[in-house]
């Protein structure tokens, strides 16, 4: 034992030694971040996933960026303007290097674009935001034209997302040029970015380095280093032991506490995600529903009403969301596009509620099964639990199916649920995106209703909506899509409960504004001076 | 032997077959992987061709003759997540897994033998005593609870509160070093310091089940002829321990860390999650919930393959230490 | 185990007891430490038979919980001043001392259903691996490989998605996982027993393989794989909660104690600590009973340790 005991003393010896140096501050100008998900590809037309588009903008910039409000700024482009309904024409900035040194052109644009529906394999293909673009028209280096297919309002979001590549650096044998796997190792990764790559190494760190040369603000951080940390629980001990400087979505029940913690700050921003529930509206009979004689009572607008009024919005952000989420009575937050800033918000009536349960004819109430993901969105389980017990409460007896991802979506998708919970973030910040694929009548040949398992359906909204789609101007556009919005709630087509507050947990001494689309850019992470 | 060890390669591939056919039909049962992973943006045209460059479009017995076909020819198919092969993104993975159960065997292994013993030894001495009952905390904490309150007391509280306390990495995989071609953090300072409480947490329950066995064993063992023999003929207690004991106790325990070395190996996820490892455990568990299935069918197929040959390597192991073992006994 | 080995002056240390019933009692006895265990076990399976009765509040009827008492401390009076949160309450305003009651009930019986089910098919199916040999050791053994190399939450997912929700399934998934580990032990076991002089005189009796397997060999096989059941009772709850907290598991509604700990885990460095903390003990207290208990009756029951 004694041997045992002298040899644990020496190895404490040497762990002081090197722990000493792992406590020591970290490097100036050394930011790691602990991000929640890392990205399936580095090449940004592989996947059109959230982790995949924070990473490629470190990278990359697009033509169009969106500010921390989802808002279009300029950043390729200078400038952009609808010359006619169907052409855009857009104004490049000058003097922009790639990383490698060569100028940035019209050129690259046009391969950037041409390149998307040629990458093979993609699980999640980027042709999504290139559905509308029909040629391209260089009239000089820094003028591109892009022709549509029809009237696309949304252009300008949609290349927002596109990332503009080296047209140079991507030269290769394959038909797209660089191949996903080559810019996974940093073969062609070179952007016009406030970073340069360094290197990846999977489940493990990316790392990246200042650009020197870059066209905008420049970054105050010479190196960043992300980190997967996917537990909730061990971001938080890793920002708390100093492994990292920042995190993303500390969980909700730890914000009490590093909200006093004297070495930590937190920073929130409103996302664009909304939690809602989608109540089964495609006739009879109803799915899940067993003691109604076979009507479907959530066909009846005023069950709906009688739903969404049951639910305590306010216990559920207070209890369960330790106050990081707003009550929704819309599907985006004001002040994005077609939000108005008085819109209501059902009030917590559930007196009120049963006597419109009274009035639509179930006195008695009924039985209802509310599906749900466990582990998709924050607190997704508990939400749906909670909401359970307030149904229940007014007489609607409510169980909780809650799956895993795979099998909710599995059983959503073949309407499977009467009722579900689910969340969706528009992530072209304005409400076209989320009226289309959460309210519109299916129809999935022209991508209306995609996501729309519920089968709510409103002729009236539907032809605002249409209408909207095709309204070059941004103002009556918005006008539009409000007046659309408003049929929905007013119906209760859907019943929304909050949007998500998004918070990021930082070492003291450092600032980051937050983005409604829950990105981390160590661009905007700067210390306090 | 050699004809055993053939043998029993060769229902190697019998097994891998029934394995990638087993993953095939069950992925298939339980969702549709593009739905996981497409924008919820996507048309159904778009879905469609996502479908077809996928190669989901076809019948199931189609899609599994084409992935036969390419693995008879070595190729097993890429990622449907990340587009690249998915044997190399699970070698990539593997020997960080290794070294980390690895050393959490050599932990449990060289604690928990010569702990269990000795309670075998002194049934009713107080330190037999104190080691039994200390086991059972061993696996009676959830295994995801002892990595975080390590995590918090070694990682957070107890450099905050003493100050020259050495403050141990609470995430992650430490330097590597490049040993025959395979990254390793085994071997550097920093690579310990970050493999400790992981390799902790890890051996705990091992330790704990080693410890039991051992000693239950040896309780076994004892009583019997030939250690009243050896200690007749006057050996040491050291020999009679040592050799005689401790041999006829080896076939449990060498059983026992066959099965827990292949179920770390292969399913070490908690631990690798708590700290953030960057193992092949948690690689599963993110394939399955995103049903990949080429990394799913991948896996599964080196991993029953690693069954096989651990459990070969175990076979063999018995017939040295009791020389009654006999393999081929009886085979046709 | 009947009540009397409760009673340590109906079975006196020093007198010499006649049947060999009551010198396993008086043996056990000798041991405080496993008298301990007993008594533990005891009230864990007295808490989960009787949970229905002695529980103040029944936490699977979801319209009784009422979120404004959600995450009380122990002690607090209920909203409606109807009951008392001895122990606090969730996240969901769960009255944890009921869950913890109605989780025993159900973590109790998953494990010791599924370990028991699993070492009941592991020991058949290992010692027929080892009593055969040859080609129908090698079938089944390579079927114990392709079920060991079969991850849980995959077996369970697949459940899930053909059966649908239930108790039984997550059952089901359990067993299915964990027989192969004990067929491995148990044919371990067996293959040094198979060739010692007692089963080789079996032989030349002739008995029928089934006897000489099942009566004679099952015995001796049985320490090491006793000691490999008690400790996996403990994993198979864990296993489960594990699964639970994947989504995977019990119904959410219906909370298992291993899933009170892995959703309470959360709130640990958070402040309110008995939401993970107190079915964590429950859990304990169960687990170290079960096994010091089980230590001692195993060395009492062996007849090659009474000297």
């Amino acid at each position: 034992m004694t041997r045992f005991g002298r040899k644990m003393a020496a190895m404490a010896a040497a762990v002081a030694f090197s722990g000493a140096s792992i406590a020591a501050p970290a490097l100036a100008q050394e930011l790691k971040i602990g991000i929640k998900t890392e990205p399936s590809a580095l090449d940004p037309q592989f996947h059109t996933l959230n982790p995949n588009i924070q990473v490629a903008a470190y990278f990359f910039d697009a033509l169009v960026a969106q500010d921390a409000t989802l808002k279009t700024k300029p950043a390729l482009a200078l400038s952009w303007k609808a010359i006619d309904d169907t052409t855009w024409e857009f104004k490049l900035r000058p003097n922009v290097k790639f990383h490698d040194g060569s100028p940035f052109t019209a050129e690259d644009v046009v391969f950037t674009y041409e390149r998307i529906p040629k990458v093979p394999n993609s699980p999640g293909p980027y042709t999504i935001y290139t559905r509308s673009m029909k040629s391209f028209e260089i009239v000089d280096p820094l003028t591109l034209r892009i022709h549509t297919n029809g009237p696309a309002p949304l252009l300008p979001l949609d290349v927002a997302a596109l990332p503009i590549l080296s047209k140079k650096a991507m030269a290769g044998a394959a038909p797209e040029g660089k191949t996903t796997a080559e810019l996974n190792s940093g073969n062609g990764l070179v952007g016009t970015g406030p970073f340069k790559f360094v290197e990846w190494q999977r489940g493990s760190r990316i790392v990246a380095e200042r650009n020197d040369n870059y066209w905008g603000p420049k970054p105050y951080w010479k190196t960043v280093i992300l980190r997967p940390l996917s537990n909730n629980t061990t971001r938080v001990a890793a920002l708390l032991s100093g492994d990292v400087d920042l995190i993303e979505d500390p969980p909700t029940t730890d914000l009490a506490k590093l909200k006093t913690d004297p070495k930590i700050t937190l920073a929130k921003a409103i996302s664009n995600r909304v939690i809602y529930i989608a109540l089964d509206q495609h006739g009879e009979p109803p799915i899940g529903i067993p003691d109604t004689n076979g009507k479907n009572p959530l066909m009846d607008k005023r069950v709906r009403e009688a739903l969404s009024i049951a639910i305590d919005r306010k216990g559920i952000d207070d209890k369960i969301m330790e106050g990081v989420a707003m009550p929704a009575g819309d599907l985006l937050p004001y002040p994005m596009g077609g939000t108005a800033k008085d819109t209501p918000i059902d009030k917590y009536d559930p007196a009120r509620a049963k006597k419109l349960l009274e009035e639509a004819g179930y006195p008695k109430g009924f039985s209802i099964t509310l599906g749900a993901p466990n582990g998709r969105y924050i607190n997704d389980l508990k939400i749906a639990q909670a909401v359970a017990s307030m149904w229940t409460r007014i007489g609607v007896k409510t169980d909780v199916d809650a799956n895993a991802p795979p099998v909710f979506f599995k059983n959503r998708d073949s309407f499977k649920y009467g009722a579900y919970m689910a969340g969706w973030g528009a992530s072209t910040g304005e409400l076209s995106n989320a009226l289309k694929s959460l309210a519109a009548t299916p129809d999935r040949a022209k991508g209306m209703g995609t996501t729309n398992s519920g089968r709510h359906s409103n002729k009236e909204m539907d032809a605002k909506l249409v209408e909207a789609l095709g309204t070059i101007d941004d103002t009556r556009r918005e006008a539009l899509l409000g007046e659309a919005s408003k049929i929905l709630m007013a119906e209760h087509g859907l019943i929304p409960i909050h949007f998500e507050v998004s918070v990021w947990a930082m070492r003291k001494g450092l600032t980051y504004p937050g983005r409604a689309d829950q990105n981390t850019f160590a661009v905007d992470v700067t210390p306090v001076k | 032997m050699l004809v055993y060890i053939i043998r029993r390669l060769m229902q190697a591939a019998l097994v891998m077959v029934v394995m990638s056919a087993l993953v095939f039909a069950g992925i298939y049962l339980i969702g549709d992987p593009v739905a996981m992973m497409i924008s919820p943006d996507a048309s159904e045209i778009e879905r469609d061709a996502v479908r077809a460059a996928l190669g989901l479009d076809r019948p199931l017995w189609r899609q599994y003759l084409v992935f036969m076909n390419a693995a008879l020819h070595g190729d097993f198919g890429k990622s449907f997540l990340a587009g690249q092969p998915a044997m190399q993104l699970i070698f990539e993975r593997m020997p960080a897994t290794m070294e980390l159960v690895f050393l959490s065997l050599v932990i449990a292994l060289g604690l928990g033998l010569p702990m269990g013993v000795y309670a075998g030894l002194r049934p009713k001495s107080i330190g037999a005593k104190t080691i039994m009952t200390g086991s059972i905390l061993g696996f009676s904490l959830p295994n995801f609870w002892v990595g975080l309150m390590l995590i918090m007391v070694f990682a957070v509280l107890l450099p905050d509160l003493v100050p020259w306390w050495p403050r141990l990495p609470a995430s992650g995989r430490g330097t590597t070093v490049s040993v025959l071609g395979v990254n390793l953090s085994l071997f550097t300072g920093d690579g310990l310091l970050h493999l400790l409480l992981p390799a902790i947490t890890l051996a705990l329950y091992k330790g704990a089940l080693i410890v039991r066995l051992a000693r239950a064993t040896a309780r076994e063992v004892l009583p019997m002829d030939y250690v009243k023999f050896a200690r007749a003929k006057g050996l040491s207690e050291r020999r009679v321990v040592g050799v005689h004991v401790l041999k006829n106790i080896m076939i449990p325990i060498a059983t026992v860390s066959g099965l827990e070395f292949g179920q770390s190996v292969a399913f070490a996820v908690i631990t690798e999650t708590v700290f953030a490892w960057p193992g092949m455990g948690k690689l599963l568990i993110d394939s399955i919930l995103l049903l990949d299935r080429p990394v799913v069918v991948a896996y599964l197929m080196i991993i029953v393959v690693f069954f096989v040959v651990l459990n070969l390597l175990v076979d063999l192991l018995y017939s040295v230490l009791d020389p009654r073992v006999r393999l081929e006994s009886r085979a046709a | 185990m009947s009540e009397t080995a409760l009673d340590p002056a109906r079975a006196p240390v020093a007198a010499r007891p006649q049947t060999p019933f009551q010198r396993i009692v008086s043996n056990f006895c000798e041991d405080r430490l496993a008298v301990f265990g007993l008594v533990l076990v005891l009230a864990a399976l007295f808490v989960a038979i009787f949970a229905p009765l002695i529980s103040p509040q029944d936490p699977f009827d979801i319209g009784a919980l009422d979120l404004l008492d959600a995450k009380s401390p122990p002690g607090t009076v209920s909203g409606d001043g109807k009951i008392t949160y001895w122990l606090g309450t969730d996240g969901q305003a769960r009255d944890m001392m009921s869950a913890i009651f109605y989780g025993m009930r159900l973590s109790l019986f998953v494990g010791f259903t599924s370990v028991i089910a699993a070492l009941g098919i592991g020991i058949v199916v290992g010692l027929v691996a080892a009593y055969a040999g040859g080609r129908i050791d090698a079938l089944l053994m390579r079927v114990v490989d392709i079920m060991l190399s079969f991850p849980a939450i995959l077996v369970a997912l697949i459940l899930l998605s053909v059966l649908g929700k239930g108790i039984d399934k997550v059952l089901i998934a359990l067993i299915l996982v964990q027989w192969a580990y004990f067929a491995r032990a148990a044919r371990a076991a067996a293959l040094v027993e198979r060739n010692k002089e007692y089963v080789e005189a079996a032989h030349c009796l002739a008995l029928p393989a089934g006897r000489i397997v099942f009566r004679h060999m099952l015995p001796n096989c049985l320490p090491s794989l006793i000691v490999i059941a008690t400790i996996t009772l403990a994993r198979a709850i864990a296993l489960e909660a594990t699964l639970s907290f994947l989504g995977v598991g019990v119904p959410v509604t219906q909370p298992s104690l291993g899933m009170l700990i892995s959703n309470g885990f959360e709130f640990l460095m958070s402040g309110s600590y008995w939401i993970s903390f107190f079915p964590g003990i429950a859990l304990a207290i169960a687990i170290i009973g079960i096994n010091l208990a089980g230590d001692h009756l195993r060395d009492v029951l062996n007849p090659r340790n009474l000297r």
